[in-house]
């Protein structure tokens, strides 16, 4: 089959050519910078490399001007544990006995509503290959998910192909997958969102980086074979709404091979150990035009590139298609030349098929042949990094005034006992608060024999160090109900509600990263809410004094013109020194005291009681306050050192009551709940006692024989602490209010998403 | 049994993991095979002999129910008395 190849001597010999830029997603004043960056048109080639890596998705044009706080934002000692800082693949954190951790999160949300089962399990297989490439071995994996309304039959389409996709690839690479979110809302009807988050553990030495710098040094793309999906990905799917994009000629959607992927993590972990890797990036979204653009121009150099030695499954992909294509696990790597051998007989023994495209050359400079003829001839630089930034208009929504004036102040409260019994169970097994386990039963926990805390604890927690029990604990959060009332806040929110996780389960949180879903940033009411959101998680990281390692931000988040709320989901890791230290968060044996730690307030605007009871959302937020939440956390740790903490579970969604219940049924404990003296103190009822969403408390449960040195620890450090009840039985008993056996609370909580989905 | 053979294949565009390794292993064995894409074949039975109208269904439920758009596609749908 022949194809017509677009040289560049063609393309200064034909500067008047139509090129079809605007399908490709330019804007026309970007294709006339092209233009400009080139001093002539651009080649078929380069015009797809730069329409990728300029989308918006690949080049955070219209973020970065806010994503640059989280550099500034930061002091020396936030940067102690920082080895690798953002824009790498994944940041790198110290934790300490020689061992580091790279986490990261990222949105797979367009193709997951498309193509649900492949969408979500591509999800997984990127952001695993982006842990990989930072040279550290893969541990563990965590999914946050934001479904439509459960009444609505296409939300059971896309939850079960997005489970099941998640399952699928995870199970099947012997990750386990240790925690998560989901959340169901009307708001992500025509638009789901799935981040998948991975954590990889790597020794100091081993840290690898995307970046070729060494002229000589082979550039070499292993792994799958590059074929003809997932073409314009990225361009059309993640950075334009539905509703613009013509239909495809190529499937837009790609499909995965885990152990493809595996066989890959095996191999490039050996190519590691032997030494033979100079840099290493994988492709994901963008392709071979993201890898080869950016590992020359993280090194400064450049590379020539022969691109018919891709090795292709379909010889009819024309090498525009082979610059663009999103075919999964596919790794590429500079190999110094002396290295080659040795490269070889390693990816030879895992049966890896490899190809070696051409070589880095000093010249900053990104050449690219088919056969004899010249197809890109680009400073790698202007592909990679010097794409177009935005600073798009932001207006401030005149619609929030009245809805943060719409409080929940005037809605009817539960006027007796019978009624606030009503409402725990009717908000206890509402979709968003109920069990999930009917989802994360799907995954795997505990393969690897690493997990120490797994769903439903607060927080996932796996052993890094088998002989030391050094672990790291990972908690996501994000509530784009608070977010929607005010996005400033809202983003403080999850991350003190992560952070908060993280220290329930006796870990010290260390650093953060972020997946920032969003609306159209050409609505400047969206830009807005990113504007605020980026300011609120800086601010809050400052504070806390725990740096931002990378993230990723997913704009175009919407149905119509309707966007989703907007929705940071903020990831906290902390560092544990041992993992048989952890705190479960369920109570433990019976006769305990229960402590309720931190101040109660009327707090219901936003609420899971003001959505679930009255179907109202406005007001504002409950207050943050950091430096409570820092307070907390210590106290925390200092009693889990000490061995006083039976138990701990932090407050969230659902409150006193969510808390309670979870506790509960963690373990199959029953208790005893006062909640007069309380009350009292703080001049609640009953409904703000059991549903008010007040942040910095966590519910712990302590052996009668440490109270004393427990309250004192509490009393020292100036956390209030309240005894609310005991553990006790098989009931749980709320005084004055309800006695309910908790086989049938369990059954309840269980029930819900079973009887929706199963 | 009178039936309607529906056959179903992944897209030609995508991967096709299955067919990647089973041609794997066929090459591994001996097999002179290139490639090897696996799809699906389902049978419906009848207790009469299908109609025009039992065919037409069949079409619709290929397209609509038994395959999915994204990534596959219907090959054939063809009565087999």
């Amino acid at each position: 089959m022949s194809i017509t190849i677009d040289t560049t001597k063609e393309a200064k010999a034909t500067p008047d050519k139509h090129q079809p830029w605007k399908e490709l997603g330019l804007k026309e004043d970007e294709y006339l910078e092209i233009k400009s960056i080139l001093g002539r048109r651009p080649t078929s080639g380069e015009l797809a490399m730069y329409s990728v890596m300029w989308s918006e998705h690949c080049s955070y044009k219209s973020s970065k001007i806010y994503l640059r706080q989280f550099g500034e934002k930061v002091t020396d000692e936030m940067k102690k544990h920082l080895m690798v800082g953002m824009g790498e693949n994944a940041g790198v954190v110290d934790i300490g006995e020689g061992w580091a951790v790279t986490f990261k999160v990222e949105s797979h949300n367009h193709p997951s509503y498309i193509e649900p089962f492949q969408g979500a399990a591509t999800g997984v297989g990127g952001i695993v290959r982006d842990i990989l490439s930072m040279g550290a071995r893969p541990i563990a994996v965590m999914d946050q998910l934001r479904f439509g309304d459960v009444s609505n039959p296409d939300t059971r389409r896309v939850v079960d192909g997005v489970v099941a996709g998640i399952s699928f690839y995870g199970n099947c690479l012997g990750l386990p997958n240790i925690g998560g979110e989901t959340v169901f809302d009307k708001v992500y009807q025509g638009n789901p969102l799935v981040n998948a988050l991975s954590i990889g553990a790597l020794r100091h030495e081993d840290l690898h980086l995307a970046s070729a710098n060494n002229p000589g040094d082979q550039v070499i793309l292993f792994g799958a074979r590059t074929g003809a999906d997932g073409i314009g990905g990225v361009s059309v799917l993640a950075s334009e709404t539905f509703d613009s994009t013509g239909p495809a000629k190529r499937p837009a959607v790609q499909v995965g091979d885990p152990f493809a992927e595996k066989v890959l993590i095996e191999c490039c972990l050996e190519l590691y150990a032997a030494k033979v890797v100079a840099g290493i990036q994988d492709l994901g979204g963008a392709g071979l035009s993201c890898a080869t653009s950016e590992l020359a121009s993280n090194g400064n150099a450049g590379m020539r590139i022969q691109l018919k030695n891709v090795l292709l499954r379909d010889d009819s992909l024309t090498p525009e298609e082979i610059l663009m294509s999103e075919s999964q696990e596919r790794m590429m790597a500079v190999v110094p030349k002396k290295d080659l051998a040795a490269f070889e007989a390693i990816v030879n023994k895992w049966e890896v098929e490899y190809s070696v495209l051409g070589e880095v050359i000093k010249e900053p400079r990104l050449y690219i042949n088919w056969g004899d003829e010249e197809i890109v001839n680009v400073p790698p630089r202007s592909v990679a990094h010097d794409g177009p930034v935005y600073e798009r208009p932001v207006k401030k929504p005149t619609w929030i005034t009245a809805l943060n004036k719409d409080t929940t102040a005037n809605l009817k409260r539960a006027e007796t006992a019978d009624e606030l019994a009503t409402q725990f169970v009717e908000i206890v097994t509402s979709p968003n608060q109920a069990s999930k386990s009917w989802i994360t039963d799907q995954y795997d926990h505990y393969v690897g024999g690493n997990t120490a805390l797994a769903m439903p604890d607060d927080s996932g927690m796996v052993r890094i160090d088998e002989k030391s029990g050094l672990g790291v604990a990972l908690a996501t959060d994000a509530n784009g109900r608070y977010g929607y009332l005010n996005p400033y806040e809202g983003a403080k929110l999850a991350l003190a509600e992560a952070y908060r996780n993280v220290a329930a389960s006796g870990a010290k949180p260390l650093a953060v990263t972020n997946c920032l879903n969003f609306g159209s940033p050409e609505n400047p009411e969206v830009m807005w809410q990113f504007k605020e959101a980026t300011a609120g998680l800086a601010d809050g990281c400052l504070e806390l004094g725990i740096p931002v390692t990378g993230g990723n931000v997913s704009f175009y988040n919407q149905t119509g013109d309707v966007a989703i709320h907007p929705t940071p989901v903020v990831g906290v890791l902390g560092v544990i020194d041992n993992v048989a230290r952890r705190i479960p968060s369920g109570w433990q044996d019976q006769g305990h005291n229960i402590y309720l730690l931190g101040e109660t307030k009327d707090e219901m605007d936003g609420s899971v009681w003001a959505g679930v009871i009255h179907d109202h959302l406005g007001g504002l937020p409950p207050v943050v306050d950091l430096a409570k939440e820092k307070a907390l956390a210590e106290a925390l740790n200092a009693a889990s050192e000490q061995g006083l903490l039976a138990s701990a579970h932090d407050l969230s969604e659902g409150g006193l009551a969510q808390a309670v219940l979870e506790s509960c049924l963690r373990f199959g404990v029953g208790a005893r709940i006062f909640l007069n003296e309380l009350k009292a103190d703080y001049a609640i009822d009953d409904t703000a006692a059991l549903f008010s969403e007040s942040t910095a408390r966590v519910l712990v449960s302590v052996g009668r024989e440490d109270d004393v040195k427990f309250v004192g620890l509490c009393e020292a450090r100036g956390i209030p602490v309240h005894r609310i009840g005991v553990t006790d039985g098989t009931n749980l008993e709320i005084q004055g209010i309800a006695n309910w056996e908790l086989e049938n609370l369990a059954n309840a909580h269980a029930n819900t998403l079973p009887e929706l989905f199963a | 049994m009178p039936k309607i053979i529906v056959e179903v294949m992944p897209k030609a565009d995508l991967l096709d993991p299955q067919g990647k390794a089973v041609g794997n292993s066929l090459k591994r064995a001996g097999h002179n095979v290139s490639t090897v894409r696996i799809g699906k074949r389902i049978e419906l039975h009848f207790d009469h002999t299908p109609t025009e109208a039992d065919l037409e269904a069949a079409k619709k439920a290929a397209a609509d129910f038994l395959s999915n758009g994204v990534i596959e596609d219907v090959v054939a749908v063809t009565v087999e008395a």
